[in-house]
């Protein structure tokens, strides 16, 4: 039996959860085989095969595929997932679309949002906001699990796996793709980044949220993060909300400029491995989960800090 | 199908989302008990998008369901009090796992042969955020989950959803189950009075094992604890202490 990880990637290259997923999958010391959907992929399967501890990657590619639907990502799994007695993916906003259809269709229930995997089929997952730790364990055949991938390292590079072409399935027939916006941006992903300054609502406006948090971004090379309140309020795009309900993250460095700290937002910070926090209000709860802690205007500090920084 | 459509709308009883829960002195499960209990918020805002489909006459009826006990009718009040026509509990005393409650939803569904099923993306207590997918798959619907806006146009849901680095466009066949983001509307306040009057509504109640299907957990649950702990905060005085420190302590800065 072996391990199919279902990999992400955009524009032809492969997202950095792909390595850490093959690394969290050597605990179950089964071979170990990536899935690439997609259209033109060349690039991103050589990406794959150079991981080290891959031992196939498999290819399915068509043109409907250039926006791969859940729809059709879980008939590709179903159609080779009763070969695998593990079958993981990073519990982004596309594998939690995919992998419960896929688990369904399989009569397995899956399991979520796994930050420790403490034997083959024991897991440890936050529920109730990340206010708790629940340990369980699955007594499924095939065990179906979602990752938070930056709990885990990234596997070594310098393999040279097979990559082998299948046949893709008929598309499906229910749905359609439409068309997308992609927020551009010059910055490095939110989910991988090493370093996120994130703001809320206190910010004001999105010309402040830009302008005043884009300069320290720019000179630390990180991230843009904010909370559901200033996303609503329209101070920034809805794909850099952190929380329960957005995008999670665990960079070296995060930078909580005008955050007040609620559970649905830590809960999407809390793995962070150094946290400051800058908030005028001395009780605010930011302060709890911070290492470091300054009580200041944001409109003179971030500036100021932007300043002091080469 | 016609243009007249059916809706049902799956809206779930949780910890409300002020509440910090706790672990049992032994660790084994979290205590609710004497814990204030809620609908969850994602399932206000399905019932609030099926409310406003009514509202433009894209929708005739408006059928809310709730998988638990009889303890659960409270969140099947609060749906009827947004304005569900009608209310079903099917009751269950077991511990229920994302796949349980979709192999019980899917029986459902086709004995009610809804047009469209709305559920919450995910729930705030175990967040498991799969329900509504696993019932897509069981029932060899399309789905559109993590939706922010919702358009009904010649027999299919055209949705935008919420993804890494933006949001898709997606048309989905009907009948289809879409699972509902915080950003698809803001849920409407319920008043007293049609608090009351959700009272006087019927609630049908329909035992679970009636379906006959094994929902048995796949999942045991070894036990529960704290997050890891962080350490205290270290307040610092100015930006140049902070720096500093984040330079020669923390060691994060060049
Ligand atoms: C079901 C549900 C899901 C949710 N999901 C998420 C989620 O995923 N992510 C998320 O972030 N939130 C989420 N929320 C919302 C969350 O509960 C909070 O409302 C939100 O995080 C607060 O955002 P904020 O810190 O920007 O605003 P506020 O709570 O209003 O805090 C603003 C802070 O800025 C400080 N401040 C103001 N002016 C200044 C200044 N000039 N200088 C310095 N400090 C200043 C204030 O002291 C305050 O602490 C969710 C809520 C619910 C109910
Ligand atoms: C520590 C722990 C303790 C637990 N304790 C209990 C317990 O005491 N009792 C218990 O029943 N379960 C318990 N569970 C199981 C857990 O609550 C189930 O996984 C849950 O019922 C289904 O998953 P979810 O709500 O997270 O699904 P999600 O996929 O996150 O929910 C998405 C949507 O599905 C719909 N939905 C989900 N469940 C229902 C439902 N029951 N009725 C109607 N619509 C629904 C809603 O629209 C919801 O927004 C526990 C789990 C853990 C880990």
């Amino acid at each position: 039996m072996s391990v199919l990880i279902l990999a992400e990637h955009e524009n032809q290259k492969l997202k950095p959860s792909v390595a850490q997923l093959v690394n969290a999958a050597q605990c179950w010391k089964q071979t170990v085989h990536v899935l690439l959907v997609g259209n033109d992929l060349a690039a991103a399967a050589q990406g794959a095969a150079a991981i080290t501890g891959v031992a196939s990657v498999m290819c399915v590619e068509a043109p409907h595929l250039q926006h791969p639907l859940a729809e059709d990502v879980a008939n590709i799994i179903v159609g080779m997932g009763r070969e695998y007695s593990v079958i993981l993916a990073a519990h982004s906003a596309f594998g939690r679309n995919v992998l419960p259809r896929a688990a369904a269709l399989l009569d397995v229930e899956m399991v979520g949002n796994v930050v420790e995997i403490q034997a083959p089929a024991t897991y440890v997952r936050p529920i109730y906001v990340g206010n708790v730790f629940a340990t369980v364990r699955s007594k499924d055949p095939i065990q179906v699990v979602t990752l938070r991938a930056s709990r885990f390292d990234m596997a070594d590079i310098g393999n040279n796996a097979e990559i082998v072409n299948l046949a893709p399935p008929p598309a499906s027939a229910k749905t359609r793709w439409l068309s997308e916006i992609r927020n551009q941006s010059d910055r490095p992903e939110l989910g991988s980044a090493s370093v996120v300054v994130s703001g809320g609502r206190s910010l004001g406006s999105a010309e402040n949220f830009e302008s005043v948090l884009a300069p320290l971004a720019a000179k630390l090379h990180s991230a843009l993060g904010a909370t559901r309140s200033a996303v609503d309020a329209g101070f920034a795009p809805n794909d850099i909300q952190i929380g329960q309900t957005g995008t999670v993250v665990a960079p070296e460095l995060y930078i909580a400029v005008g955050i007040s700290g609620a559970v649905q937002h830590t809960a999407g910070m809390q793995d962070s491995k150094i946290v400051v926090a800058i908030n005028h209000d001395p009780d605010a709860s930011i302060f709890q989960m911070a290492d470091y802690g300054l009580i200041a205007d944001l409109f003179e500090a971030v500036p100021a800090l932007t300043a002091a920084l080469p | 199908m016609g243009d007249l459509m059916k809706l049902l709308v799956a809206v779930k009883r949780v910890v409300d989302y002020n509440i910090k829960v706790h672990i049992k002195p032994d660790g084994s499960n979290v205590e609710l008990a004497g814990a204030r209990m809620s609908i969850n918020p994602f399932d206000e805002n399905a019932m609030e998008e099926a409310m406003r489909l009514k509202e433009i006459g894209v929708a005739t009826e408006v059928v809310a369901v709730t998988v638990g006990t009889a303890a659960a009718q409270d969140v099947l009040r609060h749906a009827l009090a947004m304005g569900a026509d009608r209310a079903i509990l099917l009751e269950s005393a077991d511990v229920l796992e994302p796949l349980g409650v979709a192999k019980l939803l899917k029986i459902l569904v086709e004995r009610e042969q809804p047009s469209l099923v709305l559920l919450g993306k995910q729930s705030i207590d175990d967040d498991t955020c799969q329900t509504g997918q696993m019932l897509a798959a069981l029932l060899d619907y399309g789905q559109g989950a993590f939706i922010s806006t919702l358009n009904i146009e010649n027999g299919e849901a055209v949705v935008t959803r919420e993804i890494e680095g933006g949001t898709e466009k997606i048309a989905v066949a009907l009948p289809a189950v879409l699972t509902t983001d915080l950003r698809l509307n803001e849920p409407r306040y319920v008043k007293l009075p049609n608090l009351m009057m959700a009272k006087k509504k019927p609630i049908q109640t329909i035992s679970a094992a009636e379906f006959g299907i094994d929902v048995s957990p796949r999942l045991a649950l070894v036990k529960v604890a704290d997050p890891p702990a962080r350490k205290a905060c270290a307040m610092v005085n100015n930006v140049q202490e902070l720096v500093e420190k984040l330079r020669s302590e923390a060691r994060v800065l060049p």
